[in-house]
């Protein structure tokens, strides 16, 4: 039956045709189509995997960020700690010196008032002394204005010189 | 597609301008046409056999119809080429020349001999599947050459227009087809045959079912374009079959000896299988296209038949034709692309099986 036999004008059109577009196609049209679209592919794997690797850097990167704040803190912390250690030792010292400074002055002040009373003392006693004699010579020229007396204190004098 | 056809005769028919169509002509009353019993069988042959000129539409006894360049290379008189419309619809010879109006040779161009004997040229001519075929290939390629050229500009836009169309289709060949049958390795090497043989089967099964000038001829319904489409198929399977897959037709393993020696039953029936592959392909896409052809010319016929026995049974009829047709009309679409798919999937699996590396070498060495 005509249906089913194939027709030699038709077989060699279509071979012909066919042959054509096959070429033509593969060379002009699936090369850059499937290309481009494999390209396409990549590039969006390759944007995915980037922005993956953003977001992992970024964590990174906040996590960091955390542990430099972190340590910023305790540095802070530190620093205040030492400079209030500081704050308190240099009073203490100050204190220190100061107090060794005023004993020092106080000591030397009653060194010195020491040493003033001293000589006050001594220019005292000197000043006693010559106010004694002074006296005792008034009193021995009164006593001794009498014989008798005289020889009444010489005797006593001599009694109690014990010439042991 | 053909139903659409139908509708359009029953429709266009008032409307049709036949200005720029060449092929007119006038019957003079002839009252044996008039009369003639609509033939179903003669009917549907004629939409979805070739012909010689491209039929539009018959306005009373005047057809309209493109004339066809006829080539023809006859061994007594050499080459020829004139237009199908010499030939007055088949009514006439010319040069020479007639097509054969039964017989044999029914539809074809027969040369009659002076001895009064006929015989077929060889026949080159653009009949109307090849005119088909020659416009679905351009429109192929202008499709595919535009939209390659979108992606040659900038692959990284997302598709517009019909790119937008082309691209899922591609993917899923590519995906879908390709890659689980021939495998991960090699299948960019057959992608491009892939690719074409399934638009060309889709692009020609569409303009198939758009039943007016541009489509309406039966171009993947016709067994020579099947033919070749297979025959591809067929080339390139065996290009690429590996060494396995040959030894495998011949010496096939973990098969007992007696059923190779003496008498070779499994090398024949695996020869056998490899012609049967292609031919499987050529008959499944020419029958079922032509299958869909006939069923919806089937259901228009009903109208004048019904038509014949009473106008108004004619008419009655044409209510459940027409929702009839238009079923098959959905139907076809969806045939249309399973077609093509089928197609490309056979072939992708073929190839797939020629390139297979059997793993059963030890087995082999038994028998």
């Amino acid at each position: 039956m005509g249906l089913v036999m194939p027709d030699f004008g038709l077989f060699f059109w279509m071979l012909l045709s066919f042959s054509i577009l096959l070429f033509v196609l593969k060379k002009f049209a699936w090369g850059p189509i499937l290309q481009a679209l494999s390209d396409r592919e990549k590039s969006i794997d390759d944007a995915l995997k980037m922005a993956e690797n953003a977001k992992e850097e970024m964590l990174i990167l906040q996590s960091g960020n955390e542990k430099i704040l972190k340590e910023a803190i305790l540095e802070r912390e530190k620093i205040v700690k030492e400079a209030r250690d500081l704050k308190h030792s240099i009073i203490h010292e100050a204190r220190q010196e100061a107090e060794v400074e005023a004993n020092k002055i106080l000591e030397q002040a009653k060194a010195a008032i020491e040493r003033e009373r001293a000589g006050a003392v001594s220019e005292i006693k000197i000043l006693i002394a010559n106010f004694s004699v002074e006296i005792a010579e008034k009193i021995l020229q009164d006593k001794l204005a009498d014989n008798a007396k005289q020889q009444e204190l010489i005797q006593n004098s001599i009694d109690q010189i014990n010439l042991n | 597609m053909t139903l659409l056809r139908s509708l359009i005769i029953v429709f266009v028919t008032f409307l049709a301008t036949p200005t720029i169509l060449s092929a007119k002509e006038e019957h003079a009353a002839s009252d044996t046409i008039s009369h003639k019993k609509f033939n179903t069988g003669d009917m549907i042959f004629s939409h979805i056999k070739d012909s010689y000129e491209w039929h539009i539409t018959t306005i009373g006894h005047t057809h309209i119809s493109i004339p066809l360049l006829v080539l023809l290379y006859s061994e007594t008189t050499g080459f020829h080429s004139f237009s199908s419309s010499n030939f007055h619809h088949g009514e006439e010879a010319y040069q020479g020349f007639h097509i054969a109006s039964e017989g044999k040779y029914q539809r074809k161009i027969v040369e009659t001999l002076p001895d009064g004997s006929e015989v077929k040229p060889w026949d080159l001519s653009i009949t109307k599947n090849v005119t088909s075929l020659f416009i679905s290939i351009f429109l192929l390629l202008v499709i595919f050459l535009s939209v390659a050229k979108r992606y040659k500009e900038n692959f990284a836009r997302a598709p517009k227009g019909i790119q937008s169309w082309i691209e899922p289709i591609v993917v899923f060949i590519c995906e879908d087809i390709a890659i689980p049958s021939i495998g991960k390795e090699k299948y960019q090497r057959y992608l491009p045959f892939l690719l074409t043989i399934f638009f060309f089967i889709f692009i020609n099964n569409m303009m198939g079912l758009i039943p007016f000038f541009p489509g309406g001829a039966n171009v993947t319904g016709d067994i020579s374009v099947t033919i070749v489409l297979a025959l591809f198929t067929f080339a390139i399977t065996s290009y690429s079959g590996t060494k396995d897959y040959w030894m495998h037709i011949v010496n096939a393993p973990g098969i007992p000896l007696w059923l190779k020696i003496p008498i070779p039953l499994m090398p024949i029936v695996e020869i056998i299988s490899v012609f049967i592959k292609p031919f499987v392909l050529t008959i499944r896409l020419f029958a079922n296209m032509t299958a869909g052809h006939i069923v919806a010319l089937g259901f228009y016929s009903l109208i004048f038949i019904f038509a014949e026995k009473s106008i108004f049974a004619g008419y009655g009829i044409s209510v459940l034709t027409i929702a009839f047709t238009v079923f098959m009309g959905l139907l076809e679409l969806l045939v249309a692309f399973i077609q093509a798919y089928v197609f490309t999937l056979l072939s992708a699996l073929y190839f797939g099986l020629a390139l297979e590396k059997h793993e059963h070498k030890d087995e082999a060495h038994h028998n």
